[in-house]
């Protein structure tokens, strides 16, 4: 059966709190924080990226499960902010953990969700055994337009899983997505930061694609929200998981444990699988999440998953790497201007 | 193997020579010693030059000819050979010409250093002397020359009693001496307020703990001893020389603030020479930061690990003390044309031991040592030379 | 951390080796993954450094040695107060340096504070 035969996370310790985002603009923070429910944010650490964060995530999802890297037969990385546009992310994380040479391998874009994304592609391979085991993470630095209403929540963070076949401690019944071609969020070759569609980015960008995947899920496992101990929804802010969970039928302690946004801010290619660890974190066997993913241009990835008794017995350690909860403790608090100067924002002499 | 003495020595005046050029350096030293020892051009047999970095600092290579060239010996296809181990490229530039004269292989040789070092910015000077470490374990990992010094100093602060104060006394000897000569880079004394105030560079080394970037060249003449009066009425014998190598990096050390080929080749040296610590009248020691001169006199043997801090304090190392180092000013206030200073350590100690070192002068000096390294310890060249 | 170990001696080598300087010839090298776990043996804190890597400082640069027995030179990513020698500490994948905007991304390992 397929599923998630390990899972590991990884989150930079600085942050910026959205009071001081607010403090230099002039905007009022608590407009801002009531509006979105997003306080603060991870930023990464000078000599971190995406392809560091993908690595240390990958290194904790190994750090659980005893996986042989070389029977990883694909690894695939999706993130909005690869640190080359050309030369994948995934050759560097392969290499780090020990993949290489004998995997295939490719780096994902579909904003927020190429890291569910990877996880499909994933399955594909392993269900139709031409791999072992494939590695799919999502993992961003992502960026904001400074001034910009993005720049509130653009974090840094991301989570890798590895798919297999054999004894999962998560099966992942069925997947399903809503795909259209939608221009809600959009970033240019060699443009610095993305751009958005303001409202527009609202009802026709992440409520159809959400509720179009999560309606399709629902109808083709023929299953009801009440089926699910969990849910995890694409977290650009607290508000848009709370609004569309409660229009398709969850309540708010289903999305509780998955909705790491408030204090973490939104890591774009990392949001839901960061969300999916959090709930995996603790879950128990038989717990069911659903889940499902948005990313602009528009689509959505959902998910019926299912944890197993291997979840919490056999060879997988669940503590033998941080939970995304001990992974967002003991943050350190950056100003604006070091803020600035860890994303890059400030211009330097070339 | 023949007995060698030093006939003639020449140096430019240290410091940042904005209007000379390399050529312009190595010229005017190579003339001072050939005026010094009455030789003319002719009588040369062989060139050793040390520098270690022409490629970087001027994008020059393939020195040893340019050099014979300007020093218009190549018309007379002399042997000349550059000679490279980092720092420690001048004190292994003399061996090698003592070697070539000792072994009765050539007679007149001139030994010299050369550093132009002023003709890039400071990040590319910076980024050049790291290739005096491990550059693929040390430099890529952000080590700097002074970072890797003051690792060596909280090692050695760790495990002895040395205190910021006492170290920072090196410093303030060595510019008092250096305002005694006249070819020192900094001719004015300070005080331990300057060091102890000054920028933070690799803590607890602050600008005034590290020697500046300096350009600069000397050259000394040796010849057989038995033939040194034709040219000297005062020719200094070449009494022992010893070079050491180890590991090049920090990290590999037996003992991080030991620098082992200091103790190998100092005791190379004294067995060499049929010498002890109490024969020695003065040491030029290499002090491109602070804690190098402690570690230095420390490895040297003139006195026991742990306590050169207090020596120094004490005043024992200073003009008037038990055994003055440094007399030249050092590193520190010479100023460190790379390739230049071990030549310049033996220009010292041979105006000392003929009695020119005017206000450095030490009284009765009979018998000089030099010591020079390459890097943090990886090489390592000893010299000691007394009056013939 | 992948590095080097002489089977005929036992003895560890990162970075590696294809050579051991004790055995030479009589050496046999295979290759050796590190946990790394290490301690701190001294340090110091950067504040002048390489162009590449001033946007760093200051920054502290230490002397490891792992538990295996090798010693490295490496960053120690923790704000400089908190450095110790003696002070334990674990590996990281970080950024070290980059061939300027448009060149290489040169990865590798630093280390932080084992809790």
């Amino acid at each position: 059966m397929v599923g998630i035969i390990t899972y590991g996370a990884y989150i930079p310790r600085y942050r910026i709190k959205v009071e001081e985002i607010t403090r230099v603009w002039g905007a009022n923070a608590a407009d801002v924080t009531g509006g979105l429910g997003v306080f603060e944010k991870s930023v990464p650490d000078l000599d971190e990226d995406a392809a560091t964060i993908a690595v240390e995530a990958a290194r904790n999802a190994l750090k659980r499960r005893n996986i042989d890297p070389d029977q990883i037969g694909a690894v695939y990385v999706g993130s909005e902010s690869h640190p080359y546009a050309v030369k994948p992310t995934a050759c560097t994380v392969g290499e780090a953990i020990g993949a290489t040479p004998h995997m295939t391998a490719a780096d994902f874009e579909f904003a927020c969700k190429a890291g569910t994304a990877a996880i499909q592609t994933c399955m594909g391979l392993v269900k139709s055994k031409m791999i072992p085991y494939g590695l799919a993470i999502g993992a961003d630095v992502s960026q904001g337009a400074p001034g910009d209403a993005l720049e509130y929540t653009a974090a840094a963070g991301g989570a890798a899983y590895i798919i297999g076949n054999d004894d999962p401690i998560a099966t992942i019944h069925h997947t399903c997505s809503f795909t259209s071609d939608t221009p809600d969020f959009w970033r240019r070759e060699g443009q610095d930061y993305p751009r958005h569609g303001g409202r527009f980015t609202g009802d026709p960008g992440y409520f159809k694609h959400v509720k179009g995947a999560s309606l399709l899920l629902l109808e083709q496992t023929k299953k009801t929200p009440k089926d699910f101990t969990y849910a995890v929804f694409h977290q650009p802010n607290a508000k848009f998981p709370q609004k569309v969970a409660k229009d398709l039928g969850f309540t708010a302690e289903q999305i509780k444990p998955g909705l790491v946004v408030p204090k973490l801010g939104n890591t774009y290619s990392g949001a839901s699988p960061v969300g999916l660890a959090a709930t995996l974190d603790i879950a128990k066997p038989g717990d069911t999440i659903f889940v499902c993913s948005f990313g602009s241009g528009a689509g959505s990835d959902a998910f019926d998953i299912e944890a197993t008794d291997a979840i919490t017995s056999g060879d997988f350690h669940r503590d033998a790497a941080p939970s995304v909860q001990q992974l967002l403790k003991d943050p350190i608090y950056l100003d604006y201007a070091q803020y600035a100067k860890h994303k890059g924002k400030i211009v330097m002499q070339s | 193997m023949r007995d060698v003495a030093v006939i003639g020595i020449g140096c430019t005046k240290f410091g940042e020579k904005w209007e000379s050029s390399f050529r312009d350096i190595f010229v005017e030293a190579g003339t001072l010693a050939l005026e010094d020892a009455q030789l003319s051009g002719e009588k040369i047999d062989a060139m050793y030059v040390g520098n270690m970095s022409a490629g970087r600092f001027i994008g020059q290579e393939h020195i040893g000819a340019l050099i014979a060239d300007y020093a218009g010996m190549a018309t007379r296809h002399i042997a000349s050979t550059r000679v490279e181990a980092a720092c420690a490229s001048g004190g292994l530039a003399f061996r090698q010409a003592v070697i070539a004269v000792a072994s009765g292989m050539e007679d007149i040789v001139v030994a010299a250093g050369v550093e132009k070092m002023t003709d890039v910015g400071s990040d590319e000077s910076t980024d050049t002397l790291t290739g005096a470490a491990d550059r693929e374990w040390e430099g890529f990992m952000g080590a700097t020359f002074p970072g890797l010094y003051a690792m060596i100093a909280n090692d050695y602060m760790h495990k002895y009693s040395l205190t910021r104060e006492q170290l920072a006394q090196v410093a303030v000897k060595n510019h008092y001496n250096g305002a005694r000569n006249p070819i020192a880079q900094f001719q004015s004394e300070i005080t331990l307020d300057t060091v102890m105030k000054s920028t933070m560079v690799a803590e607890p080394l602050r600008l005034f703990d590290c020697s500046p970037v300096t350009d600069g060249a000397a050259a000394v003449i040796v010849a057989p001893l038995d033939r040194a009066r034709e040219f000297t009425d005062t020719p200094i014998r070449v009494l022992a020389s010893a070079q050491a190598s180890d590991t090049i990096a920090l990290h590999d050390r037996r003992d991080i603030s030991t620098l082992d080929a200091t103790v190998a080749a100092g005791h190379r040296a004294f067995k060499m020479a049929h010498l002890s610590h109490k024969d020695i009248n003065m040491v030029e020691v290499h002090d491109c930061f602070s804690i190098a001169e402690i570690c230095a006199i420390e490895d040297l043997g003139f006195c026991k690990k742990g306590e050169a801090g207090k020596f120094t304090a004490d005043g024992e190392t200073a003009l008037g003390g038990k055994i003055p180092v440094n007399t030249s000013g050092g590193l520190k206030a010479c100023g460190h044309p790379v390739g230049a200073t071990g030549i310049k350590q033996v220009y010292e100690i041979v105006q000392q031991l003929r009695g020119e070192a005017g206000k450095r002068q030490i009284e009765g000096a009979k018998v000089g040592m030099t010591h020079n390294v390459g890097g943090t310890g990886a090489t390592v060249a000893v010299h000691i030379l007394g009056r013939a | 951390m992948v590095g080097t170990k002489c089977e005929k001696c036992g003895r560890q080598f990162f970075p590696p080796r294809t050579f051991c300087p004790d055995c030479r010839r009589a050496g046999k090298i295979v290759e050796h993954k590190f946990s790394g776990s290490g301690t701190i043996v001294t340090f110091t804190v950067i504040h002048t450094a390489a162009e590449q890597y001033s946007m760093l400082t200051p920054y502290v640069l230490a002397i490891v040695k792992l538990d295996e027995g090798p010693q490295i030179t490496t960053q120690v990513v923790c704000s400089p107060e908190k450095a110790k020698i003696g002070m334990k500490v674990k590996s990281v994948f970080r950024r070290i340096v980059t061939d300027g905007e448009s060149g290489i991304i040169h990865y590798g390992t630093k280390f932080v504070p084992a809790e």
